[in-house]
């Protein structure tokens, strides 16, 4: 019976956490919080790609050195993010310009570019060799091939790259908060660390809301890009890189 | 002093190796207890999901759900359910679940991948269902749940430094404490020793994979697609 009341009277609490309406507005309400971490994660997760996938596109295009980007990609993913986040958030020349934006930044970069490198190496590499030949056959230039039909064949790869590193990043963002970037992760640090653990539970129930939604939703936009012929049940790319790497946050 | 710092100094490493070897090995730990509890737990889960097809949308679904949820977020989360925030349980539960997605799809996937000529043949040769299952399919798996163990243990592993949030850490304390005092040479060695941990234990799992698994070589890694 206590550990019921006990139960009932957290959940109460919680909700009444969620519905404070101080809590919704201001520089650290919920609706600015989340901004804040939208902000990031689209900011890291375009330059990722950005780097990521002109590397990718460029080396697999080429067929070579390919191997050797791929694996440098795979062991930066083994650093812990803790540790780029907190180095570079005590490097004198970043430390915590822009409200730790910059250090934040940096850090998810690290831990965006591998999947997305990846993915676009491989799905450039899986056209097949005819059809990149009947291309060539048809008079195409090097680049009209890259650009009309490698990228698009490469597409759904490409996608499940971004997707992987979108959701890394929205998850690492949470950590973000610890080296004092105010986003979403914010209350869960600060509960945890006042052992509020009413604070903690409700920002982690918005931060797992928002993983789960963007993890849906780009699952949705993976499959738009997947040329229509190739949809059919067929779940390209994430299979390759997988989980490797994993929500590090 | 955090102006004129050099970036890693050997002396910090020899004046407190006492702490140093015992957040590695308490990342050691919960790194080890993870992997085994999420493989005692995902390869059943994975045959009886891949052989029932009822249970492969609630396995896999609640096994999704655990991987995508954040880490500090699961702690957060399992904290109050738990009863200690700052508890080996509340790391090890969210641990665990992250292990579970990628191991039992593996699990499925080098099941699906058995030759059916195997599966024929020992049918053939009087294997109950069950009995063929556990001796023949199994086995002949055992490669892609390697691939997932890999996968498995270098995301532990690097999960291991976020516990340092709720009061364990292993290395991930050498990381807190470095950021906390301004200091870079404990934040170097936690993640150097992370990195190579996870080194360590990848080459460790492919030699134990050359010597379970002798007759086949590692498919490439393989994930939930």
């Amino acid at each position: 019976m206590a550990v019921w009341d006990h139960f009932r009277h957290f959940v109460a609490s919680v909700a009444a956490w969620l519905t404070t309406s101080a809590h919704w507005s201001g520089a650290s309400g919920i609706p600015e919080l989340f901004w804040r971490q939208a902000e990031l994660s689209v900011a890291v997760v375009a330059g990722a790609v950005l780097v990521g996938g002109a590397v990718g596109l460029a080396l697999g295009h080429r067929g070579r050195g390919g191997l050797v980007a791929v694996n440098a990609a795979n062991a930066a993913r083994a650093v812990p993010s803790l540790a780029l986040l907190t180095l570079f958030a005590i490097v004198p020349w970043i430390s915590l310009r822009g409200g730790g934006f910059y250090a934040a930044f940096l850090a998810l970069w690290v831990l965006a570019v591998p999947p997305i490198l990846t993915n676009t190496y491989v799905g450039v590499r899986e056209v097949d060799a005819d059809v990149r030949d009947a291309a060539r056959a048809m008079g195409l230039t090097g680049g009209e091939v890259l650009r009309s039909v490698e990228l698009p064949l490469a597409a759904p790869f490409v996608m499940a790259g971004i997707r992987t590193a979108a959701i890394e990043v929205v998850a690492t963002s949470t950590l973000a908060a610890y080296v004092s970037y105010a986003d979403l992760g914010t209350p869960v640090i600060s509960g945890l660390n006042t052992n509020d653990t009413v604070e903690a539970f409700a920002g982690a129930l918005l931060v797992a809301l928002l993983a789960a939604v963007v993890a849906l939703g780009l699952g949705v936009v993976q499959r738009l890009v997947t040329p229509e012929p190739l949809r059919v049940g067929r779940r390209p790319a994430s299979g390759i890189v997988g989980l490797a790497g994993g929500a590090d946050g | 002093m955090i102006a004129a710092q050099p970036l890693f100094q050997w002396s910090y490493v020899s004046g407190q190796w006492g702490e140093i070897s015992s957040d590695l090995l308490q990342h050691i730990a919960l790194s080890l207890i993870a992997l085994a509890i999420g493989l005692v737990i995902a390869v059943p889960l994975g045959v009886a999901a891949w052989r029932f097809r009822v249970l492969r949308t609630p396995v896999v679904g609640v096994a999704s759900a655990l991987y995508i949820i954040p880490s500090l977020a699961l702690f957060a989360i399992l904290g109050p359910l738990t009863g200690y925030v700052a508890s080996y349980p509340t790391a090890e539960i969210a641990l665990v679940g992250y292990t579970l997605l990628i191991l039992i799809w593996n699990t499925m996937a080098g099941l699906d991948a058995v030759p059916p000529d195997a599966r024929e043949a020992a049918t053939a040769m009087g294997y109950a269902t069950a009995r063929r299952l556990v001796r023949v399919d199994l086995p002949l798996a055992l490669p892609y749940v390697f691939a997932g163990l890999r996968v498995a243990a270098a995301t532990v592993i690097g999960l291991v430094t976020v516990t340092a949030l709720i009061g364990l850490g292993g290395l991930g304390r050498q990381i807190t404490y470095g950021f906390n005092i301004g200091y870079y040479t404990p934040i170097i060695v936690g993640l150097v020793l992370s990195v190579a941990l996870a080194a360590l234990c990848d080459l460790l799992l492919v030699g134990v994979q050359r010597v379970v698994v002798p007759w086949t070589r590692a498919p490439r890694r393989g994930g939930p697609g």
